[in-house]
């Protein structure tokens, strides 16, 4: 009886609704926290898990050896390899692909590779305009690398004493 | 039966048999005992140190650890393969070991599947202590088969036994000491055993390797599918390893009644030859002026249809020994069925005239398990290592164990075991065996009587004859045929004198198949004198030699290439020229099957389709397709079941390749194999006479067999090359050197340019000219007259 009583005044005197204007209020007078994207944008960690990229050795060679871990770790079966010997003997891809739309970007990449090779670099600003863009071929992973070798290189050095 | 001991591992009782070891013990038990050096089919090193385990006997433990793989057990002997002690050693040999391992886990092939790996993870400790700077060994450059990372070798030697004790020649050893040990060929040499491969399975780590398959696939993304060997009459079983939609590699499956745990090289690298650059993708057609055009299956079997329905009884089919027992079984029901005779699968075979008295079911007269166990052996006309490296081995065993080997050949073997070598021309094999035959006091009757006559056997003729008896005495005699002997243009004569021997020595007869399913046709009836379960026909159709004689308006061809296959290469292309139409079912289109055929139709190959082959022992083996056959090539049994429902033959409508197995089944339930001639081989009169002309010896090299091991691409990189190889001696009287370039001529067969090789295994009188490779395709009969000009 009381309790109904209590609800009936509360809400003919808009008390829940001045309560709610409070909260309202009270922000309206702090320090704005939003982020002018794409002015602006936030801070990111060395271990963001953006776009994928195949890095290389200073002297030009590529890292990946084709041992296929990456390739048996994937949870989403995004990536796909061929290896065959190179003409010098060594072991190489012939095909190295991931699919952008079944990756889940967990990193278990990443983490698998024995030589640092595959990495998840910190761009996450990209867009596809047509079907098939979204596969990821071994040049395009490879000019990512190239292109972003020193932020990569950065972020795995800031990383590095936590690893 | 010996006397049962028992012993104690882990606490578990396990009964074993005294003097065996207790890691055999243990692996019956299903109890694990980490090792690498122990195999159970090599003998034992004890050098890794893995197994050690703790023991005790009569309640006194051992003073140290005993290596588990050379310790023999004892009535109450007590082991324990996981006490602390023993974990320690296991996990001190596992550090002991990786301090020189590469640990080149990632770039290594056997990355996935190494028992170093397993053991390390299973037994070893998490952290390695070493620091220092690790050993390295340059690799060894073993040929196209291996590869080598011999940084990796953790020195188990099982490769260097292997090659000591199983294939008997010493390619592989071991150099220096300690941290120095290598192993190498010691001089760069290629590994030329036909069993080499096996060492890729047997090596723990990833120091040998196959090379084909190098980097292409990993251990976990391969579909293993049980396979059948299609190229020795072994049948030997295969695990055939799949990606996707590719063959990978291929591996042995254990079989001890027919390939124990081996595999030959041919077995194993063939399937190179899968993806070959010529491979038939499409049905083609020859339109006028000879250029191929493509066309659809439905089509295609039209024409090839009608074509066979207006030959109709003028049709003539060969078909390859290798072929599946289906597609055999349906193409002779296809053959018959139209009132037609003439199917062959004895391509190689040149004297058909016991085929009335031809055994009712060959077979190679034992088990193959039990070849090991015959105390004689005689093999007549067969390079058995070429022809059956496999069955080589069990004859190895044989003669290992004390048992004779005795060979009546046209050249020299190079043989890996004792055996006593009668080497003669092609017509002195006859004077061989007579010889043999008269050493143990037989007459013989007919021809053999006069052939008999005019021999007097040697000392070591009649000691071998001797042998052969005391050997058949104990029902422990083998008299074996093989490809030569098939070849042989006085088949006849050598079956009636190799009968004959068996009946003086009480050995048993025994055919050694020319392929995968040379004993399959007798049950499919694919064959002229044979219907389905090896019942007699009653009119005999046409050989296989008759019908290219006589040309047939239509042929069929199967799965065989004229030039490579054929006995008489040249005769056989003429005929086949002679026809109105040639329909060829293949997996190849080549130069030599483009001339003669009219019409290509794609079959698959081993490992693209279901079916049966039926060994030397007589085994249906049957097994699945693998992977699915290239662009629009089908299964050949699929072929001929719409082939039949379009020249409207009754019963053609199988639903699967069981299907037809089972109705074939039905009709060998009274199949007995049975070496026995049915007649009389005595009375034909032998074609070879024993002038001094000179004759062609035309084996047929171990990678030349088939369409497919011609193909493979890793085999034929240091295989055989036509060369003429005649006895230093000859080719001095002929005036020839080591080099000199001559012109062969056999009649209608002439091949321009072949160069001298000097050979002192080749008797006078002969000159080894192998069949099946390339520039043999424009000789004349395999064995036949022969004659050679310089130029």
């Amino acid at each position: 009886m009381l309790q109904a009583l209590r609800e009936y005044f509360q809400s003919l005197l808009l008390i829940e609704l001045f309560r709610g204007l409070g909260v309202t209020g009270r922000y309206l007078f702090r320090t704005k926290f939003t982020v002018q994207y794409p002015e602006e944008k936030a801070p990111l960690s060395p271990r963001f898990r953006g776009l994928h990229a195949l890095r290389r050795y200073p002297n030009g060679e590529e890292r990946c050896i084709a041992c296929k871990l990456c390739e048996a770790t994937c949870p989403a079966l995004a990536i796909t390899i061929e290896a065959a010997p190179r003409a010098d003997g060594s072991r190489r891809t012939t095909r190295y692909e991931i699919d952008l739309f079944k990756c889940i970007f967990c990193g278990f990449c990443e983490e698998s590779c024995p030589v640092d090779s595959i990495v998840e670099t910190s761009v996450y600003e990209y867009h596809f305009e047509r079907r098939g863009e979204n596969i990821l071929t071994k040049e395009k992973l490879l000019a990512l690398g190239d292109q972003y070798e020193a932020e990569i290189a950065a972020a795995r050095a800031a990383d590095a004493p936590y690893r | 039966m010996t006397q049962k001991v028992k012993i104690e591992i882990d606490g578990r009782t396990c009964e074993a048999t005294p003097g065996e070891m207790i890691i055999a013990v243990a692996d019956r038990a299903g109890i694990p005992i980490p090792r690498f050096c122990y195999h159970k089919k090599l003998s034992i090193a004890a050098n890794c140190r893995m197994c050690l385990v703790e023991a005790e006997q009569g309640g006194r433990p051992f003073p140290k650890l005993v290596p588990a793989c050379a310790t023999p057990v004892m009535e109450g002997m007590r082991v324990q393969t996981r006490s602390a002690l023993a974990r320690e050693a296991q996990q001190s040999t596992l550090e002991f070991l990786l301090i020189n391992h590469p640990l080149d886990c990632p770039i290594c092939d056997q990355g996935g599947e190494c028992e170093l790996q397993d053991l390390t993870l299973r037994y070893g400790k998490d952290k390695s202590r070493y620091a220092e700077a690790k050993r390295v060994v340059k690799d060894e450059n073993l040929g196209p088969l291996i590869a080598t990372e011999m940084t990796r070798c953790i020195h188990c030697t099982r490769c260097v036994r292997f090659g000591a004790e199983i294939a008997g020649l010493r390619e592989l050893g071991a150099t220096g000491r300690g941290d120095h040990m290598r192993i190498g060929t010691y001089v760069e040499q290629t590994l030329g055993h036909e069993l080499s491969g096996n060492i890729i399975d047997l090596c723990p780590v990833g120091a040998l390797t196959a090379k084909p398959s190098r980097f292409r696939a990993r251990p976990w993304e391969l579909i293993q599918v049980d396979g059948i060997a299609p190229h020795d009459g072994l049948g030997s079983h295969l695990h055939l390893h799949v990606r996707g939609r590719q063959l990978v590699r291929v591996h042995p499956r254990a079989q001890e009644a027919i390939n124990e745990t081996w595999i030959s090289d041919r077995d194993r690298f063939s399937y190179t030859g899968l993806s070959a650059p010529d491979r038939l993708g499409e049905p083609m057609i020859k339109r006028e002026g000879g250029c191929w055009q493509a066309l659809e299956w439905q089509g295609a079997l039209q024409i090839a249809a009608e074509r066979i329905r207006e030959a109709g009884s003028e049709l003539g089919a060969l078909i390859a020994p290798n072929a599946t027992l289906e597609e055999m079984y349906l193409l002779q029901r296809l053959v018959r069925g139209l009132g037609a005779q003439a199917i062959d699968s004895r391509l190689r075979q040149q004297d058909f005239r016991g085929d009335a008295a031809d055994a009712s079911l060959p077979w190679l007269g034992v088990s193959i398990a039990k070849v090991e166990e015959q105390e004689g052996i005689l093999l007549i006309g067969s390079d058995i290592r070429q022809e059956q490296p496999l069955l080589a081995h069990r004859v190895r065993k044989a003669a290992l164990a004390g048992g004779l080997v005795a060979t009546v050949n046209p050249y020299r073997l190079d043989l890996t075991f004792p055996a006593i070598q009668f080497t003669a021309s092609p017509s002195g094999m006859l004077r061989e065996l007579a010889a043999l035959a008269k050493a143990l006091r037989k007459r013989g009757s007919g021809t053999l009587r006069t052939l008999i006559s005019e021999v007097k056997p040697t000392a070591q003729q009649v000691e071998v004859a001797e042998q052969l008896k005391q050997a058949g005495k104990r029902y422990r005699g083998l008299i074996l045929l093989g490809a030569l002997a098939t070849a042989h243009p006085d088949y006849s004569l050598l079956r009636a004198l190799a009968h004959l021997i068996a009946d003086a020595t009480r050995a048993k007869v025994g055919f050694l198949p020319a392929a995968a399913n040379s004993f399959g046709a007798y049950l499919a009836g694919a064959l002229p004198h044979r219907l389905p379960g090896a019942r007699p026909a009653e009119t005999p159709g046409l050989s296989a030699e008759a019908m290219l004689n006589k040309p047939r308006k239509v042929y069929l061809l199967w799965g065989l290439e004229p030039g490579f296959d054929l006995a008489d290469p040249a005769k056989a292309v003429q005929g086949l020229d002679r026809a109105d139409f040639v329909i060829a079912c293949t997996g190849y289109r080549s130069p030599a099957l483009e001339r003669v055929a009219d019409l290509l139709l794609p079959i698959a190959l081993f490992a693209e389709t279901s079916g049966t082959l039926v060994n030397a022992q007589l085994d249906w083996q049957s097994f699945r397709g693998a992977i699915p056959p290239p662009v629009e090539a089908r299964p050949g049994w699929k072929v001929l079941r719409v082939l039949g429902n379009l020249l409207e033959l009754e019963g053609f409508d199988y639903r699967s390749s069981e299907e037809v197995l089972e109705e074939l089944r039905k009709q060998c339930a009274h199949a007995k194999p049975n070496n026995d001639p049915r007649g009389d081989l005595k009375k034909l009169p032998p074609r070879l006479s024993n002038g001094d002309r000179l004759y062609r010896i035309g084996n047929v090299p171990i990678y030349a067999l088939d369409a497919l091991v011609r193909r493979a691409e890793p085999l034929q990189a240091n295989a055989e090359f036509l060369q003429v190889s005649l006895n230093p001696d000859q080719a001095a009287e002929m005036g020839l050197g080591a080099g000199d370039q001559v012109e062969i001529d056999q009649g209608e067969g002439k091949l321009a340019k072949a160069p001298v090789r000097l050979d002192p295994r080749i008797p006078r009188g002969c000159a080894r000219i192998p069949a099946g490779l390339s520039g043999s395709e424009q000789l004349g009969p395999q064995i036949g007259p022969v004659s050679l000009e310089k130029r």
